[in-house]
C-alpha cells in the first residue's frame, strides 16, 4: 500500500524539532531512519498529519567517550555499531547485537534512538541498554532530562517521552575491563523480530551482574535473582534452570509450557555464555 | 509538493515530490527507472534495494524527500560497474534467476556484500541475503553466483564506484 498524505518538516535544531512535534491539534511523528515508521505509514497503521525528520540534527549524531560513560547519539545506526564505530565495544556485545538486527539494508538506516523511542517489546536495544545500565538523554520544549532506560520504557510502544520530546542519545556506563556477556535470541527466521531475547552481563568474577529478558513481557525485564546466581558463581544447570524459571514466571503466563521453556532456554544460554568466558 | 534535489546515477536531478512518496515510487513513477522492483512495500522482500550514499537501502522504506542532497544509485546506473559486471556474468552462468522479479534487489545486495566482504562463503552469503525473497530458484543459484563472483574478484576490499 501507499502512505496517506502528510506534511513534512526538517528542523535544523532540537528546539525547532520540539516545537514542531509539540504542535497542538496535530498528530505528529518523528522520523529518524524510518525503518519502523515507513512500514507503518505504508500500511496506514500510522496516520500522522506531520512527519518531522530528525536526520539533519547534528547533535544527535554525537559519539564520544567521557571518563565514566560512552555517549551514543540517537541517530547512530545499527550498521555503524555493527562496524565498530563506537569508541568502546562492551566486549563486543553491542556489535554482536547490532549485527543480528533485521537485515543490512535496514541496519544502514535504522537508529538506536528510533528503536528505543518506538519501544517494541521484541526490539534488541531496549533490553541490551537495560543490561548495560544506560541512561536515556531526552530533549523537549522545557529543556533536557535524563532517565534510566528501565524507567523510560513503560510498556509496549510506550515510553515517558512527551509529544514534544525526542531522544538525543544514551549514556552507557563504561564497563569494567573484565566485563563478560552472553546474548541469546530465538527468531522464526533470520532478521525477523525475536520470540525471545536474553542478555547477561557480568562485571568481573563475583562482581555485579545483570540479566535481562526481552520479547517476553510488554517491556524488557531484569531478572535480579538470576543475576545473583551469576555473582555467586552458580554453575549447576538444575539450580540455574530453577532460578530462571522462577524469574520468567513473573513475566509470562506460567501455564504456557512452550513460552516457559522458550524463555528459560534463552536466559540459560545467555547465562552459560557468560560463565564460559 | 516539495522540491527534491539529489544525485541519481551520477546526474543531478530536481523534481517536485509529495512527502508521502517513497524513494521506490519516486524512482519508478517520476524518473521512469523501473529496474527497481516493488514487491511488498513494507521492507520484507528486498526487491526494491538500491544504494543511498553507497549504502544498501530498501527504497520502499525511505521517503524520497529524505534523500534530499544524497546520492542514489540504481541498477540502471551500474551498467559499467566492474563488480556488477562480474556478478551479472555469474548470475547468467549459475542460472541465478527465473522470473527475474527479485533479481534487481539480489544484484544490488550481492554487490553490497562483495564490496564489504572479501571472498564470502556460502553460509555468509545466505545470511546476508536473508532479507531477500525469491520464489523461483530456491536461492541455490543465487548463492552460487555471488560466491563465485567473490572468488573471481578476490583480493582486498574494493572502494565503491
Amino acid at each position: 500500500m501507499k502512505a496517506a498524505a502528510f506534511d513534512y518538516a526538517v528542523p535544523k535544531s532540537v528546539a525547532e524539532a520540539a516545537t514542531l512535534l509539540g504542535s497542538s491539534g496535530a498528530a505528529t511523528a518523528a522520523i529518524a531512519g524510518g525503518q519502523s515508521l515507513l512500514p507503518m505509514l505504508n500500511l496506514r497503521v500510522a496516520l500522522p498529519d506531520l512527519v518531522v525528520y530528525l536526520g539533519r540534527l547534528e547533535e544527535l549524531k554525537e559519539i564520544a567517550a567521557t571518563r565514566t560513560s560512552i555517549r551514543v547519539g540517537a541517530l547512530t545506526t545499527h550498521a555503524a555499531i555493527e562496524d565498530g564505530k563506537l569508541p568502546e565495544t562492551f566486549g563486543g556485545l553491542m556489535q554482536r547485537v547490532a549485527s543480528k538486527i533485521s537485515y543490512r539494508a535496514v541496519r544502514n538506516h535504522g537508529t538506536i534512538g528510533g528503536s528505543v523511542a518506538l519501544a517494541d517489546p521484541a526490539a534488541d536495544w531496549p533490553g541490551c541498554l537495560l543490561a548495560l545500565g544506560a541512561q536515556v538523554r531526552i530533549a523537549g520544549r522545557k529543556g533536557t532530562r535524563s532517565q534510566p532506560i528501565g524507567e523510560f520504557v513503560l510498556g509496549q510502544y510506550s515510553t515517558s517521552l512527551g509529544a514534544d520530546e525526542i531522544i538525543t542519545g544514551f549514556d552507557v556506563p563504561r564497563p569494567d575491563a573484565t566485563m563478560r556477556w552472553g546474548f541469546s535470541k530465538v527468531v522464526p527466521k533470520s532478521g525477523a523480530f525475536a520470540n525471545s531475547i536474553a542478555f547477561a552481563v557480568s562485571h568481573g568474577r563475583g562482581g555485579p551482574a545483570a540479566v535481562v529478558l526481552a520479547a517476553a513481557a510488554n517491556r524488557p525485564c531484569l531478572l535480579p535473582a538470576v543475576a545473583k546466581r551469576i555473582e555467586a558463581g552458580e554453575k549447576s544447570e538444575d539450580a540455574l534452570r530453577g532460578a530462571i524459571a522462577q524469574g520468567v514466571a513473573k513475566h509470562v503466563a506460567k501455564d504456557d509450557a512452550y513460552l516457559m521453556r522458550l524463555h528459560t532456554s534463552t536466559v540459560l544460554r545467555a547465562v552459560q555464555e557468560v560463565q564460559a568466558k | 509538493m516539495k522540491p527534491l534535489t539529489l544525485e541519481l546515477n551520477g546526474s543531478k536531478v530536481t523534481r517536485e515530490v509529495e512527502p508521502r512518496e517513497t524513494l521506490a515510487d519516486f524512482l519508478r513513477e517520476r524518473c521512469r527507472l523501473t529496474a527497481t522492483h516493488l514487491g511488498c512495500e513494507h521492507g520484507a522482500c528486498g526487491a526494491c534495494t538500491v544504494a543511498v550514499d553507497g549504502q544498501a537501502t530498501r527504497s520502499c522504506l525511505r521517503l524520497a524527500i529524505m534523500c534530499d542532497g544524497q546520492s542514489v544509485q540504481t541498477l540502471e546506473g551500474l551498467e559499467d560497474d566492474p563488480t556488477m559486471e562480474v556478478l551479472r556474468r555469474h548470475f547468467h552462468q549459475s542460472h541465478a534467476l527465473q522470473c527475474g522479479f527479485c533479481t534487481p534487489g539480489m544484484l544490488m545486495m550481492g554487490r553490497d556484500i562483495l564490496l564489504r566482504m572479501t571472498n564470502p562463503n556460502a553460509h555468509t552469503v545466505r545470511d546476508q541475503l536473508s532479507g531477500h525473497i525469491c520464489r523461483c530458484t530456491g536461492y541455490s543459484g543465487i548463492v552460487t553466483a555471488i560466491v563465485a563472483a567473490g572468488r573471481e574478484l578476490g583480493g582486498p576490499k574494493r572502494p565503491q564506484t
